[in-house]
């Protein structure tokens, strides 16, 4: 088999466009997905048995059923309903493939970033809440300032890898004709007939990408380190008297 | 709710899904059991080579590593035994095959982290006993290795099971790609992938009930605080 190096150089402008619209498509819905997480973590463990409920169905139909079935529901399944087309708001962006795979994706990965935060508030001790709760802070100051901050940090490594796998299922957005990195892979290799150099290529910017940001995270998660100490408490941090 | 008679075709496309679930775990556990010996490895090729394999195929999507089986499996074959002609990976086998790989990266790690929580005292006591290391690996170790093992390997089962139906993208017929026939036969785009929805859920939930039990097995003996 010939082998041709000369073809990788070739198709690498065309593959780091596509890596482009990959790492797009990621911001953009672990942005959105983190938004959504966030409230539907807090509505996993809230008093209202409804909203228990509702988070709870959600959760296990996103982290339960194939994301290539969720990708297709959206982008062909709801086109197939007349009142979609018709529908003024939703029509220009449920007929964009690119619209499709941000709400697919970010569905997704708010599903199961919000099984993460849920254990990891859960995780944190009572006895910091009662501590709060001691110093007469609101239910939101509590959140805001003891909960959240504590549950994120425990919470990080894991959320660390679901951010990686979110990636490596972004491939998927090709199935609905988007050129994202696999997406042009899979062009060129219909057009040159050499899947190995081309999908060795696109491999390896894949694992730069990948690699890249699992080393990222590793640095934040050695900055954000709880068991290193406290900078010492200085009078004015105890603000106005 | 109308099915237009493809009823029989979905139950089939479940068996298929089940089919390449089931052989992607079978071959996989055998990739993941000999990654992590090689990993814990005396001989420092091994470990390399260990490393290398989670290293690349924790690294690339799914998806990917299914296409290049499939696509530059064949060119591999064509250009080494086809002599002229065009040789094809069967479908079935390079999804699976694809699948397993993947399934095997991430199970290494898991045997791995089995393997070494095995208190050392175990392996000096069957050392003690006379037994011979081959053994006390089988009868010793193993055992031991599937109760810490079982929660990451399951979890491991149930991304594969979804993962399966990356498989219908290169024409194997399974669930997807039956939802997939019968929604263009019938131009009922919803209902058929709201179907195989469902089905994914009810396998999802099977295997997790299964799962439950063959924890219970491997834990028993094992007292609870």
């Amino acid at each position: 088999m010939d082998f041709s190096v000369d073809l990788i150089w070739r198709s690498l402008p065309k593959l780091l466009s596509g890596a482009g619209l990959t790492a797009e498509l990621i911001a953009l819905s672990g942005v959105i997905g983190f938004c959504i997480a966030l409230p539907m973590a807090v509505a996993r463990t809230a008093r209202s048995r409804l909203l228990r409920w509702l988070s709870g169905g959600y959760i296990f139909f996103f982290r339960g059923t194939p994301l290539l079935v969720q990708i297709f529901l959206i982008y062909y399944g709801l086109s197939g309903f007349a009142w979609v087309r018709e529908n003024e708001l939703l029509w220009p962006i449920l007929r964009e493939a690119y619209w499709c795979a941000i709400i697919a994706f970010s569905l997704n990965t708010s599903a199961y970033s919000a099984e993460i935060f849920r254990g990891s508030m859960q995780a944190v001790p009572v006895g910091e809440i009662e501590a709060g709760r001691a110093l007469g802070l609101s239910r939101w100051q509590i959140f805001r300032r003891i909960l959240w901050p504590r549950a994120f940090r425990m919470g990080l490594p894991a959320y660390g890898n679901e951010i990686i796998f979110m990636i490596k299922s972004s491939a998927l957005a090709s199935t609905i004709t988007l050129m994202d990195l696999t997406g042009v892979a899979r062009a060129l290799v219909a057009k040159t007939y050499k899947p190995v150099e081309v999908f060795l290529a696109a491999g390896v910017l894949y694992l730069i990408l990948i690699y890249a940001l699992t080393f990222a995270l590793r640095v934040i998660e050695k900055r954000w380190d709880i068991r290193r100490p406290n900078p010492p408490v200085r009078a004015e941090d105890a603000g106005p008297a | 709710m109308d099915l237009h008679g493809f009823g029989p075709l979905l139950l089939e496309g479940v068996l298929v899904t089940v089919e390449v679930a089931v052989t992607a775990c079978a071959v996989g556990l055998m990739l993941g059991l000999a990654g992590a010996v090689a990993k814990l490895s005396e001989v420092a090729a091994l470990r390399w080579l260990a490393e290398v394999y989670t290293t690349l195929f924790r690294g690339l999507p799914e998806f990917l590593v299914v296409l290049i089986v499939y696509f530059a499996g064949a060119a591999v074959l064509t250009a080494t035994i086809g002599g002229g002609t065009y040789v094809d990976v069967p479908p079935f086998i390079a999804g699976s095959l694809a699948l397993a790989t993947t399934f095997g990266a991430y199970a290494t790690e898991v045997f791995r982290g089995a393997i070494q929580a095995i208190p050392q005292g175990h392996v000096e006591a069957g050392l003690a006993l006379g037994l011979s290391r081959r053994k006390i690996f089988w009868r010793l170790v193993m055992p031991q290795v599937m109760r810490y093992a079982l929660p990451g390997l399951g979890n491991l089962f149930l991304v594969l099971l979804k993962d399966t139906a990356l498989v219908s993208m290169i024409g194997v017929s399974d669930l997807m790609r039956q939802a997939d026939i019968a929604r263009g036969a019938t131009r009922d785009t919803f209902t058929f992938y709201a179907i195989a929805a469902v089905m994914y859920l009810t396998l999802t939930a099977i295997t997790t009930a299964v799962l439950a039990r063959l924890e219970q097995r491997a834990n028993r003996g094992v007292r609870r605080a």
